[in-house]
């Protein structure tokens, strides 16, 4: 499997996305530059965290407009799974393929630490190596996690099953129904606020969240089999 | 050139003694008529007034910062560059820094603070490194009071703001309160940055003809006369000097790091610094000083963010997120396509020069022409008069004070609450502490850890220094600092490598408190001599007063130290019931300036606690050894509040409790600030191999599975209390303090 790992101006997390895949998972990873416009022969597409366009206007409303863009969503379409961490999934919010929007954390102040997710939804091509329930320690670094959509949205979500994690217990940044990630109708499109490439090594705490990873890479080995053959 | 017919003449600046509005002595001004042999015009009084203001030229204090080590083995690069370099082995070097940005911070706390870490971003990738971490010493008030609240609310947004965007971790530091520091708060930021050997970069201009370029965001009018700002005493008319400080903007700086690390795997650059104090003017005149050489630039090609600003006010602008860079003849246009990539200015405004002169042209015509060495190198140097403070002679007549304590129980309680020993987690929660992946040890312990990728290294950092022991007792509080310093490395399984450190004082016009640097240079020196710390890098903030009062002299002292296998890497809590805990050191009576006093006392008075450097170093070497050898579960030092608690931070979130008997003096063993004391807990089986290592360690008792931390003297229980109670009491205070009203 080939990951692609975006690369905006502000971008950084993306050698932390990086290094998760080459040295937690073990696959190929290469970086691409907002400013490239393919992504053909990649398997999978990390948007990562930081302050792309040092979140001016709005976090990933400019983001959402470079070069790299149509291709995302064109790998979106094409069932490719693409994970949007922190910044990621905001700018997947702005770039619409995801729904809803953020707003600043309920307390203004960006709160960084490690906090338990509960996994929603084990039936995921990203979380399938969870089971459903599984509450797992997970890092949050941000000051606009507030995940926010209207009532109508906050429905089809639930009844489609497409909220993956929530917070277990103390909701840190007052998000709506403690979204903590959602994905999208098809399925192969998540956003979410926490960062499980810093969970990938027991040395810095927690490695949770290599079975995110390990999901991805499970559900192409599956794919690319049935393709071959 | 008509926008410079409102400056005044060179008659004039010299009739009317303008020059007095920007720092400079009369006696400075007729030194700078004779180096020029002429008036200096405008333009160049204002080169001269912020390069031989005390930020820039430690006129001062250089002939007390000359008794550092600043040498050994190890130390591939000394003071007098961006930052200080430190062999690690394997062609790999550790840079880092300390610098402060006080006065900034006293008027506009958030960008104060903000533009603190910018700066010393910068100074650390100025010497070719890329920066792995942040830390930070803070000093404020009574947090009692709403300003107090607001300067440090917005100070920690500030440091958050900046250091979260960009993506370095902020991993460690410290955070005090004093009423000294009411109306001057301190504001020190520390960056630490890995190079390999090959890459590291210095600010010279060496080449004749070779091109002087600018680059990262354009000259505004913000930050003119920062330099001399800093260099002032703070009073009621010290809000009208915000224009004077500078706006950051991370983002900005985020591109020009990654341009800036892109550009020196490049052959074509010859030196490299950064826009720091003093901006265009003390990166071009210490470039060509330092390389002998001179300087021409073009200021109509210097970027500039508004329409006709003068010589005067692009050479003095601090405008953030700018490096200059010397570069080889005819390869400008790589150095371009380099910036390019980040959308940045990379624009050739000057050349080296053979004649050893700063030359300036505006619009056709020389608007300043000054010899480098003497704007970088001949400032004067001035040997204050000293004298003993009464206060000092009064302390150390003063008879030993001893506390009378009813309730151990009470007073530990209350020293966790103290806002000063309590829990940093409000501060630290709202920064990037994990950003890189590579902090193996969080803010909270004693020293953070952040791995080396790719090797089996680590690196322990810290920042630390007791104010009060320094009131009582400059030369004594200052090896105090050090020696905790290291002592929180050590506990860390590290070796301290060298320090860094930030020197904050008073007005050292004072002859009280000139002596307080001295004596607390002269403790840093021997303390740093003994434990084999060089000092390869720091700063200087005098005039820390406000309103004719100076602050608790505050020599804070940064220091990092090598993990040399990842596997000896502690921490300070326990870990598993069953293991027996130990203090190294007994107890005295040394409560003086201890938070005990402070507590109970409401100020601090009597002679310091006193170290012998050479038990301290016997008591490391041997701690540090046992902790190789994977004999020790947890190590913590006893520091602020002493032994009581240390324990108390060693049993919050482990989990356990502890049993403690105590056969001395109750009082003392645990509230008593008696130095070179740590708090260690060992399997049942290492014991004996530990008491072999460790000559002084003390049995006290064990971890126990109950969360409960019981004490018991010769007569039974005098202390029982549920971890839970000391957590509550410990974590609770910050935001008790800042959710509350007024």
């Amino acid at each position: 499997m080939k990951t692609a790992v975006i690369v905006f101006p502000g971008s950084n997390c993306d050698t932390d996305m990086y290094c998760a895949i080459k040295e937690g998972l073990g696959e190929e990873v290469e970086y691409v530059w907002h400013d490239d416009s393919s992504l053909d022969g990649f398997d999978a597409v990390m948007i990562p965290g930081g302050f792309s366009y040092g979140d001016y206007l709005r976090s990933g409303a400019i983001a959402r407009f470079s070069k790299i863009m149509p291709a995302v969503i064109q790998a979106a379409n094409a069932g490719k799974p693409v994970l949007g961490v922190c910044n990621g999934f905001q700018i997947l919010l702005e770039a619409g393929l995801l729904p809803g929007a953020m707003l600043r954390n309920k307390k203004l102040k960006f709160i960084c630490k490690t906090v338990p997710l509960a996994v929603e939804n084990a039936e995921t091509l990203f979380t399938a190596g969870y089971k459903k329930g599984d509450i797992i320690q997970i890092p949050i670094a941000h000051g606009e996690g507030n995940y926010y959509c209207d009532e109508k949205t906050l429905e089809q979500l639930q009844e489609q099953n497409r909220i993956v994690f929530k917070y277990h217990g103390n909701n840190p940044n007052g998000s709506i129904d403690n979204i903590a990630g959602i994905i999208n109708e098809k399925g192969n499109v998540l956003g979410m606020m926490p960062h499980p490439e810093r969970a990938v090594d027991m040395l810095l705490g927690s490695d949770d969240g290599l079975k995110l990873f390990q999901s991805i890479l499970q559900h192409w080995r599956e794919s690319h089999a049935a393709v071959t053959t | 050139m008509p926008q410079l017919l409102h400056e005044p003449t060179p008659e004039m600046i010299a009739e009317e003694k303008i020059y007095r509005q920007m720092g400079l002595a009369d006696r400075e001004f007729d030194a700078i008529q004779e180096l020029l042999g002429r008036k200096p015009n405008y333009t160049e009084i204002g080169l001269f007034s912020v390069m031989w203001s005390e930020h820039c030229s430690y006129k001062t204090s250089k002939p007390v910062l000359k008794k550092f080590p600043s040498t050994g083995a190890r130390v591939l690069q000394g003071p007098g560059e961006g930052a200080g370099v430190v062999d690690i082995g394997d062609n790999q070097a550790v840079v880092f820094k300390i610098e402060s940005h006080n006065h900034p911070s006293a008027i506009e706390p958030y960008q104060g603070a903000a533009t603190g870490v910018g700066g010393i971003i910068r100074d650390v990738f100025s010497m070719g490194a890329r920066p792995v971490a942040l830390l930070n010493s803070l000093r404020f008030g009574d947090l009692n009071q709403a300003r107090v609240k607001y300067l440090f609310e917005e100070v920690v947004a500030g440091i958050a703001g900046y250091g979260n965007c960009i993506g370095i971790p902020t991993v460690g530091g410290e955070v005090q309160f004093d009423e000294c520091y009411n109306g001057n708060p301190l504001v020190n930021a520390m960056c630490v940055g890995l190079i390999n050997h090959e890459d590291i970069k210095v600010g010279q201009a060496k080449g004749i003809g070779n091109t002087v370029m600018y680059v990262g965001a354009s000259t505004g009018r913000d930050g003119i006369h920062g330099a001399t700002f800093a260099s002032e005493e703070l009073n009621e008319q010290s809000d009208e000097k915000r224009p004077a400080v500078q706006v950051g903007d991370p983002f900005m700086e985020k591109l020009l790091l990654e341009a800036c690390l892109e550009l020196i795997k490049n052959d074509a650059l010859v030196g490299i610094q950064d826009m720091g104090a003093a901006g265009l003017t003390s990166s071009s005149s210490e470039m060509a000083s330092k390389a002998g050489v001179g300087i021409h630039m073009n200021l109509d090609l210097v970027p500039q963010r508004e329409a006709g600003m003068t010589p005067y006010e692009m050479m003095l602008s601090e405008s953030q997120e700018r490096m200059l860079i010397v570069v080889k003849k005819g390869r400008e246009e790589e150095i371009k396509d380099i910036f390019a990539k980040w959308n940045l200015h990379a624009v050739a405004i000057g050349e080296v020069i053979e004649e050893k002169v700063l030359r300036l042209e505006h619009k056709g015509k020389i608007a300043a022409e000054v010899p480098v060495d003497a704007l970088a190198e001949e400032a004067p140097v001035y040997h204050m008069p000293s004298k003993i403070p009464d206060d000092y002679k009064a302390f150390q007549k003063q008879p030993v004070w001893k506390p009378n304590i009813q309730s151990p129980k009470d007073v530990l309680l209350r020293l966790l609450r103290q806002p000063t020993i309590a829990s940093k987690e409000w501060v630290y929660n709202q920064y990037d502490y994990m950003v890189q992946t590579n902090t193996v040890v969080s803010p909270g312990s004693d020293a953070a850890v952040v791995r080396i990728r790719g090797t089996k290294k680590a690196l322990a950092m810290t920042t630390d220094c007791n104010a009060k022991y320094l009131l009582l007792d400059p030369e004594m509080g200052c090896k105090i600092a050090v020696a905790e310093a290291a002592r929180n490395i050590v506990c860390s399984g590290g070796r301290p490598l060298a320090i860094t450190d930030c020197l904050n004082f008073g007005n050292p016009e004072k002859p009280e408190v000139f002596w307080q640097l001295e004596k607390a240079v002269e403790g840093m020196s021997e303390a740093c001599v003994e434990l084999e710390t060089p000092v390869i890098s720091g700063n200087v903030s005098l005039y820390n007063e406000t309103n004719q009062k100076a602050i608790d002299p505050t020599p804070v002292v940064g220091m990092v130290g090598l993990i040399e296998d990842i596997k000896h890497m502690t921490t300070s809590r326990f870990k598993q019931a069953g293991d027996a805990i130990y203090v190294i050191g007994k107890a005295d009576a040394s409560f003086e300036g201890s938070a005990c006093q402070l507590l109970l006392e409401g100020k601090a008075s009597g002679r310091a606690p006193q170290l012998d450097l050479t038990v301290e170093k016997k008591r490391q070497a041997q701690l540090l050894q046992a902790i190789k050898k994977g004999l020790v579960q947890s190590a913590h030092d006893v520091s602020d509040g002493g032994l009581g608690v240390a324990l108390a931070e060693s049993l919050i979130d482990s989990g356990q409790g502890a049993d403690i008997q105590i056969t001395d003096d109750i009082n003392c063993e645990l509230f008593s600030e008696t130095q070179s004391r740590f708090v260690v807990s060992v399997s049942e089986d290492v014991r004996e191999d530990f008491e072999k290592i460790v000559d002084d360690a003390v049995y006290l008792g064990r971890v126990t599975d109950k969360p409960m931390l019981t004490i018991s003297g010769n007569d039974g229980e005098v202390l029982k209390a549920e971890v839970a109670e000391l957590e509550e009491a410990w974590k609770g205070a910050l935001p008790c303090y800042m959710t509350k009203e007024g």
